[in-house]
């Protein structure tokens, strides 16, 4: 069998010590980014909100998440008495081996030497490289809803389930985001979606494409403003209530590496993965070749986890109705009609139409396109009981106790006793739960 | 939902397990992360949506109204100035007028007008507090820290005047405890118009959000009628459209010779009771700087009056009240002639305003309880007293 | 197809190590951490009260709709991504196109149903 250096096929003829060295490589580069990451975050939101952040453990307060680490790992283990024991212990495990494993397909950069062997700076790559992604994804969703489920608590169980929802809702509208990048790369491997991004990078070429990506991303992740699934004000920690120790950090460890998983996935399908910035390689012909562009690649990534923290820093929190209406009435269907749209114009350019039939056929097409997503999302809308848009029934103007001020008039109707009827409540015969 | 329901929950609460129901009994509180201290409701939920919600009180307990019976009336400012822990120089002004009243005394006009600065300027400060705080419900995490920097000008002032940052124990019956520092009124102007220049950044940080709004707008509307009939008070009725203020409706202090602007809301959902509350911060820093100008114009001479030794307020009764911060807060002084209280019955806003969640919780999703619960703006110790 | 599988063993050694990692960190967890449980420490949190019954009771849960629309939603992504690799290779032309808008207008009147009977909307 022959071994070529370029292409997918390159991966299966790395030496044992090669890819034991890439696993290792990247299982440290994971903990070091979740780490920095970390202390960025602290530091960065510190500044935002006039603090300074963590600076005590070690330079610049460099090893606070280390510290933090440590410590949970020293914490006693509270496994509350009514718990699933098996699932509870499974949930945090199902949550953070899982989000190793998606780093794996990222290319950091071209094909190199190390130690006198051909090798492209990347894991491996499969021919369905994205798709191993949102399945370790999937994956760790089910940490969070076995946690959930586990825990016996009304909190968890609300969290997971709310986790669960949100998280598989978003990952439809980002799968979809994926489409049109496949269409131009033709190929779902990694290397060949950077390779397909040489001239022009598809986050600029598929703009909505790649605005949908950074709305899921954020569900995804669970961060404000889609942090429901841990929203604590409203369900005090959410699926994670009942966890402690390591357990808990483990949780913590998963979310961050997914962080930086989303914001490497980001670059690769959409930033150009590891080639330079523009400017950069019109002045400087060697940007892209050797180990420069890890560089480019790490600047990449760090701008999008600067970009997660500094919404954290500056957003509130959708509400859970708003969420699932943003995921499935505006995100999907936008969706879909951009693939529709893309392929259509693919191909019809390459049957032949000319420039001005396209753009023709392309406007009507995206006028038809939001024009139904607007009627559909008018006539969806209507039976809601709660609209948050709508303009709020004003008190009445009416003002039968002027002049009696300040003391109110005796006569009103009492409230005490006039519930809702919404409260009649059913009940179920004994040995039903 | 009638009263043989109610006794079905409590039935299970004790263990009653066979007469379960489909729906989830929640406890937000005592100890939950948006309760600001230890209310607590017990909430039914069906799915998501609460089906009643009960406020559960008296976790902070703490006699006030007992104890002042027991203590002399230099004593009970100390007391009374603690059950709304983020208004206090607001809460000892309600006392010191009631025995002022009963007393006859008449409080030197420098004493006046100081305190009217300072209840503004409390005002301020506690308004800045659920400015900050109520972001944080919704998620927003970072006002609260614009909001502390504000706080932190004015309570430098206020600390150098007084010596305390919560708790200022300033008010004395007939004045104030000292008189002003040399230079204090500069740097209090000094810190109005910082805080004043500054509170923009609040503004543009969480008051014009499209997610803040989509949270907080036609969420737990409060009518009129809810608002008279459970007596609820201040910023939350006012942004329902009941235009009442003490300041300008019955002036206490110097509020006659001022000219208050009322900020009023007709909506009376959650971001209407925010935007009065920033909307207020803007009025009190502009009545503060009217009582900074009355303050320099006014001639030397006492801030208080002399006390005899054993203070004891002749027999009879009366009723201060006084618009805090957070609504009325209302003094029924029962007085025998000795030198403690009768009776001294203490009316406090957030224990009225918080009752009303009973109302206007049910048929909201859980996540807009937060956002209700937040905008009631309501201080643990003044509902517990 | 020996290759094709090299391409994986990565990810198997990532697993591995992974796994490895998380399993002797909680192996290391248990020897060093204290394990002093107390009946009131093994409650379920519930905001500092006794917690209510147990933690179950039957709920109308209402995100089971959404776990149908993804199974529908998920096979519609599964679908496409093959389809969006190949369709501009050679021999695919404006039938393959055609093909999937039939496709997708058979989900879309799916969604669109799905909206009309408001199990999108939050009850």
């Amino acid at each position: 069998m022959k071994c070529t250096t370029e292409g997918i096929a390159g991966f299966g003829c790395d030496p044992w010590w090669l890819i034991g060295g890439k696993a290792l490589v990247i299982f440290v580069f994971l903990v070091l980014t979740v780490l920095l990451s970390m202390w960025v975050e602290r530091r960065v939101i510190g500044r935002m909100q006039l603090r300074i952040g963590p600076n005590r453990c070690g330079p610049f307060g460099l090893l606070q998440g280390l510290a933090d680490g440590v410590k949970l790992a020293l914490k006693e283990d509270i496994v509350p008495a009514g718990v699933d024991k098996v699932v509870f212990w499974l949930a945090p495990v199902v949550s953070a081996v899982p989000a190793f494993i998606s780093f794996i397909i990222i290319p950091f950069g071209p094909t190199v030497s190390i130690f006198g062997h051909q090798t492209q700076l990347q894991g491996t790559d499969l021919p369905v490289a994205v798709l191993l992604v949102l399945a370790m994804s999937s994956m760790g969703i089910y940490g969070i809803v076995l946690a959930g489920w586990s825990s016996m608590s009304p909190y968890s169980l609300l969290g997971g389930l709310r986790s669960s929802a949100q998280m598989i809702s978003y990952e439809i509208a980002m799968s979809l985001s994926f489409v049109a990048v496949f269409m131009f790369a033709g190929s779902m491997s990694t290397s060949q979606i950077v390779a397909g991004q040489q001239h022009i990078w598809y986050g600029v070429l598929l703009l909505p494409s790649f605005l949908i990506y950074i709305i899921t991303m954020m569900g995804e992740s669970n961060r404000i403003p889609f942090d429901l699934p841990e929203g604590e004000g409203e369900l005090v920690g959410g699926f994670h209530t009942e966890y402690s120790s390591l357990k808990f950090a483990m949780f913590f460890l998963a979310e961050y590496i997914n962080l930086a998983t989303l914001s490497a996935l980001a670059t690769t399908l959409f930033l150009g993965g590891w080639h330079a910035p523009p400017p950069i390689t019109t002045i400087w012909a060697g940007a892209n070749s050797g180990w420069w562009p890890v560089l480019w690649f790490l600047i990449k990534i760090w701008a999008f986890i600067f970009f997660f923290i500094w919404l954290r820093g500056s957003l509130p929190r959708v509400r859970y109705d708003q969420l699932m209406k943003l995921g499935w009435k505006v995100l999907m269907p936008i969706s879909l009609g951009w693939i529709l749209l893309v392929a259509t114009i693919r191909t019809a350019s390459r049957e032949g139409l000319n420039q001005t039939q396209l753009l023709i056929y392309g406007g009507i097409t995206i006028a038809v396109v939001l024009v139904g997503s607007f009627a559909w999302d008018l006539v969806a809308t209507s039976g809601r009981q709660v609209d948050p848009y709508a303009e709020p029934e004003r008190a009445t103007a009416a003002e039968p106790a002027q002049g009696g001020f300040p003391v109110p008039p005796l006569d009103l109707p009492h409230y005490h006793g006039v519930l809702p009827e919404t409260a009649a409540r059913k009940e179920v015969s004994s040995g039903t739960h | 939902m009638t009263t043989d329901h109610q006794q079905l929950i409590v039935g299970i609460g004790a263990g009653a397990r066979e007469l379960a129901t489909e729906d989830m009994i929640l406890n937000i509180g005592p100890q939950h992360p948006s309760t600001h201290g230890v209310l607590r409701l017990r909430i039914t939920l069906d799915g998501e949506r609460i089906q009643t919600a009960e406020p559960i009180v008296g976790y902070m307990h703490r006699g006030a109204e007992k104890l002042f019976e027991v203590r002399d009336f230099r004593q009970i400012i100390v007391l009374a100035n603690r059950h709304d822990w983020l208004s206090a120089f607001a809460n000892e002004l309600g006392v010191v007028l009631a025995v002022e009243r009963m007393l006859g005394m008449e409080v030197p006009e420098r004493a006046v007008w100081a305190r009217t600065l300072l209840a503004e300027l409390n005002r301020v400060l506690n308004h800045l507090m659920f400015l900050g705080s109520y972001p944080i419900e919704m998620g927003a995490i970072t006002p609260i820290f614009y909001a502390f920097r504000e706080r932190e000008e004015i309570q430098r002032v206020m600390e150098e005047i007084s010596g305390g940052r919560m708790h200022y124990m300033f008010n004395r019956v007939g004045g104030l405890k000292e008189d002003l520092p040399a230079g204090w009124l500069g740097r209090t102007r000094h810190a109005v118009s910082d805080v004043r220049s500054r509170m923009g950044d609040i503004r543009n940080l969480i008051a014009g959000n499209e997610i803040f709004h989509a949270r907080t707008r036609g969420v737990g509307v409060l009518s009129r009628e809810q608002i008279l009939q459970y007596g609820v008070s201040g910023p939350i009725a006012r942004a329902a459209g009941v235009d009442f203020d003490l300041r300008r409706d019955e002036p206490y202090l110097a509020y006659g010779e001022l000219t208050v602007p009322v900020v009023t809301r007709k909506e009376g959902d959650c971001l209407a009771r925010f935007e009065c509350l920033l909307d207020q911060v803007y009025v009190s820093l502009d009545l503060a700087d009217a009582c900074l100008d009355r303050l320099e114009r006014l001639p030397q001479g006492p801030i208080n009056q002399r006390l005899p030794k054993i203070l004891k307020v002749p027999e009879g009764h009366t009723y201060a009240w006084t618009e805090n911060p957070l609504g009325i807060n209302g003094y029924y002084l029962v007085s025998r002639g000795e030198k403690t209280p009768w009776r001294l019955k203490l009316r406090s806003a957030s224990y009225n305003n918080i009752q009303v969640l009973a109302e206007i919780l049910p048929g909201n999703l859980v996540a807009d309880m937060i956002a209700i619960l937040g905008s009631m703006f309501f201080v643990v110790g003044d509902i517990d007293k | 197809m020996n290759t094709y599988f090299h391409d994986y063993l990565v990810v198997f050694v990532l697993v591995l190590l992974g796994a490895g990692i998380v399993a002797g960190g909680l192996g290391g967890n248990r020897l060093l951490r204290p394990h002093r449980p107390t009946r009131e420490k093994l409650t379920t949190y519930e905001c500092g009260v006794d917690p209510v019954g147990e933690g179950w009771a039957q709920s109308y849960v209402r995100y089971y709709v959404f776990a149908y629309l993804y199974v529908v939603f998920a096979v519609d992504a599964v679908f496409l991504f093959p389809w969006a690799t190949v369709f501009a290779l050679k021999g695919y032309g404006p039938t393959t196109l055609g093909e999937m808008f039939v496709f997708l207008g058979f989900l879309a009147a799916g969604l669109a149903y799905a909206a009309k009977k408001k199990v999108l909307s939050w009850v």
